[in-house]
């Protein structure tokens, strides 16, 4: 008569995604490039990752042990945190840095605000923001030349990033009367040969972290996420239109609408952080405005800090900056709601 | 050229195949039936029998208190066992009228009438409340209630609800694809009540033949049209059909006939015709009983309060010892701890799922994914709401609109943290109504 039937809450169906399998969908979406890297710059790649990826999770396990806290090192968070770190190293760091950008990454960006969903920055850049800040050397120089290519993508040129070489050659354009007549012209070919390097840099013939490289990978790996529904296209359309914007306005040496968008957008890290990394769910916006105001947000401040910054690079920071800005940008735009 | 919808919404599993093209059967009379008296929004009725008493079928044993209130009629006739307090659908025990059959099924008959086109306004609604009409779609507001707008608002369209967007419920369906020309009859009569010029017919577009038959039977009506309408959940919630239906948005804490509209299911429009044109009170509807753990699925025209155990073995008992009985669709439903419950009037479905099917998932920490964001049919950010609920914040709770949801669930379905967010949000309007 009486049955033992199993009692829960309304809905009793559930949408078959979790957690997890967005985890693991990012690192299988980023695993192309890593993949390339390895060929790119040779097997220490593997290690670089291995050692990343440890010590994110037994520093998540410790953490979580310690605070007596469920063990949820299952859910991919920590791996994906470690795999994410590793890719915005240079190839040439000693081994222990991995490990130290993901101990802080975990511990001090995620862990003491409560793990997973609590952090208000992203682990992996906190990692970075670290390591940069400590050794801002071994972060900066690039050691290992790609594979078949040179670390500017131009032939003559084994010196720097393409980024690093572009700051270098727009600071002696720009103050031309500082230099001699036959470094400034030497520095203009470098610069238009730069500008002719769209193939090598698209395809990742570059230097620079080990996973920033290659757009192509990556954007492959990025359309798979999107037809996951896993990132949404506003946050990194809106950062590389931005991008491409004011770098086209003011990122050029001959004034005003000079620059080379293209070249901005395809080199340093620019892809990697706007589909991997400002698309990071738990540290951005939740409104479709909020996603759109991030996501231009991103774009200003990696511009600032490239054309007129100190640093070459500056998507890490500029992502970083904006989402502390998540919880303001998300109380200011919230959605009018149906019939309000 | 898209399809007529509203923004967001979830796309389920459909599961319709279960039941959808088995023709509607009539279950044997129950020997006893449970009726309770709360069966719709608003007062209880009060019970007018007593203990021994004989009642017929169709005989009024609890009558209306108040305006929004309705009366219950015995289902079948014999004698009262009870009156008491019984499980009921909504989880607690509520009272309720036990009436042991007789098998004969007698009636007490209405003095036959005159002339149906000569009832008045007032007379037809008097019928509709006499025959305890409560909307059929499932939230049981009493008919006759939303037919009364105040005379300020006027009412231009009346929408007739036949999109059933719950999965595996096939009721409705079925309905129109058996009785149109009933549905549409009571239609007319709602549309002549309300004065309303304009009736649209809203349906899903997985259920074309019910589109193209109802088409077909209001190709000669101007006035009446059939919406095919894009295959979403909750397509058919009240204010997401007025505004795929007409684009109009009801205002936030406001009522559909705010902009002009009411909506009634198809089921009601039914109901509504056999009490206007025969004064037959509601003492059976249309129950899918469907699912995973059921061994036949089928749809049942039901005498209320009959025990869901006798639809289980009518149609072939459960599949397994392990079950989720769930009274109601997979998203609004409510899972029951007994199949002692009887079929009320608001009782679309009774949805057996096995238990293997049955989510386990635990519960963990939201990554702010904005799923549910995207999707709130409300436009509601149900991720915050929930998160201030279990911290007890509920003024901010309130601040971010806690009562404007509907509960419609898509939140917790689609949530890959696999929070219970519509739960929190239901717990949420239950604390802040209770400070």
């Amino acid at each position: 008569m009486s049955h033992p039937f199993t009692i829960s809450p309304s809905p009793h169906v559930r949408d078959d995604d979790s957690i997890q399998r967005i985890m693991f969908s990012v690192i299988l979406a980023l695993l192309p490039a890593g993949f390339y890297a390895m060929y790119l710059f040779g097997p220490r790649v593997i290690w670089l990752n291995f050692i990343a990826i440890g010590a994110a999770v037994i520093t998540e396990v410790l953490c979580q042990l310690v605070m007596k806290r469920p063990i949820r090192i299952s859910d991919g968070s920590a791996i994906l945190t470690g795999l994410l770190l590793a890719y915005n190293i240079p190839a040439s760091t000693p081994l222990w840095m991995p490990a130290v950008g993901s101990i802080v990454g975990i511990l001090v960006g995620k862990q003491v605000f409560g793990g997973i969903g609590y952090n208000p920055m992203n682990p992996a850049l906190v990692g970075r923001a670290f390591l940069m800040a400590s050794w801002p050397v071994h972060m900066t120089v690039f050691n290992i030349a790609p594979h078949g290519g040179t670390l500017s993508g131009i032939d003559a040129m084994t010196a720097a990033t393409p980024l690093n070489a572009f700051k270098h050659i727009r600071s002696i354009l720009l103050h031309a009367d500082q230099y001699t007549t036959n470094e400034v012209a030497e520095a203009s070919v470098t610069l238009s040969k730069l500008y002719g390097s769209y193939s090598n840099l698209f395809i990742g013939k570059v230097g620079g972290c080990i996973g920033e490289t290659s757009a192509l990978l990556l954007l492959i790996g990025a359309a798979f996420l999107m037809s996951r529904h896993i990132i949404g296209w506003k946050i990194p359309f809106m950062y590389v239109t931005t991008v491409f914007i004011l770098t086209w306005v003011f990122g050029g040496v001959a004034g005003l609408f000079s620059g080379n968008p293209l070249f901005h957008i395809l080199s340093g890290g620019l892809i990697l952080g706007a589909f991997y990394m400002a698309t990071d769910m738990v540290t951005t916006p939740v409104t479709f405005k909020g996603r759109i105001l991030f996501g231009v947000g991103c774009g200003f401040f990696t511009v600032v800090i490239r054309l007129w910054g100190g640093y070459p690079e500056g998507v890490s920071y500029a992502i970083l900056l904006m989402n502390l800005t998540t919880p303001l940008i998300d109380r200011l735009t919230k959605p009018k709601v149906f019939g309000g | 050229m898209g399809r007529k919808s509203f923004r967001g919404g979830i796309h389920p599993p459909e599961q319709k195949s279960f039941a959808e093209d088995i023709p509607i059967q009539n279950l044997p009379l129950p020997e006893r039936v449970i009726i309770p008296l709360q069966q719709h929004i608003g007062a209880p009725a009060e019970p007018v029998v007593e203990k021994g008493d004989a009642v017929k079928t169709g005989q009024i044993i609890g009558k209306a208190s108040k305006f929004v209130s309705l009366p219950v009629h015995a289902s079948i006739s014999g004698t009262v066992v009870s009156v008491n307090k019984r499980p009921h659908p909504l989880g607690t025990d509520l009272l309720a009228i036990e009436i042991e059959g007789d098998g004969a099924n007698s009636w007490k008959r209405l003095p036959k009438d005159e002339d149906v086109s000569k009832l008045s306004a007032e007379d037809k609604k008097k019928r509709i409340l006499d025959a305890g009409i409560a909307g059929l779609g499932g939230a049981t507001f009493p008919t006759h209630v939303k037919l009364t707008p105040p005379p300020e608002k006027p009412i231009d369209t009346l929408i007739i609800n036949g999109v059933e967007c719950e999965p595996y419920l096939t009721a409705d369906h079925r309905l129109m694809l058996e009785k149109p020309n009933e549905i549409l009859a009571g239609a007319r009569i709602m549309a002549d009540i309300l004065k309303s010029k304009k009736i649209i017919i809203g349906i899903e577009d997985n259920k074309l033949d019910a589109i193209r038959l109802l088409r077909k039977k209001t190709r000669r009506f101007k006035t009446i049209s059939v919406l095919s309408l894009s295959v979403k959940y909750p397509q058919g919630g009240e204010k997401q059909l007025i505004k795929a239906a007409t684009g109009r948005e009801v205002p936030a804490g406001r009522l559909p006939m705010d902009v002009g509209c009411v909506v009634q299911n198809v089921g009601t429009a039914f109901a509504v015709h056999q009490a206007v044109t025969q004064q037959r009170p509601l003492i059976e509807r249309i129950v899918t009983v469907t699912g995973t753990g059921i061994n036949s699925p089928k749809n049942c025209r039901v005498r209320i309060g009959t025990p869901v155990a006798d639809l289980i073995s009518f149609c072939g008992g459960y599949t397994s010892d392990d079950v989720k009985l769930i009274s109601g669709g997979p998203m609004m439903g409510i899972s029951q701890w007994t199949d002692t419950i009887p079929v009320i009037k608001g009782t679309s479905g009774i949805l057996v799922m096995k238990g293997s099917d049955v989510e386990t998932q635990e519960e963990q920490p939201c990554i702010s994914c904005a799923r549910c964001v995207d999707i709130c049919p409300m436009r509601l950010t149900p991720n915050k709401i929930a998160t201030f609920v279990e911290y007890k914040r509920l003024s901010d709770a309130k601040e971010n609109r806690i009562y404007d949801c509907m509960e419609c669930g898509s939140c917790s379905f689609i949530c890959p943290a696999k929070r219970h967010l519509v739960q929190y949000i239901k717990l949420g309007k239950a604390l802040c109504s209770t400070l």
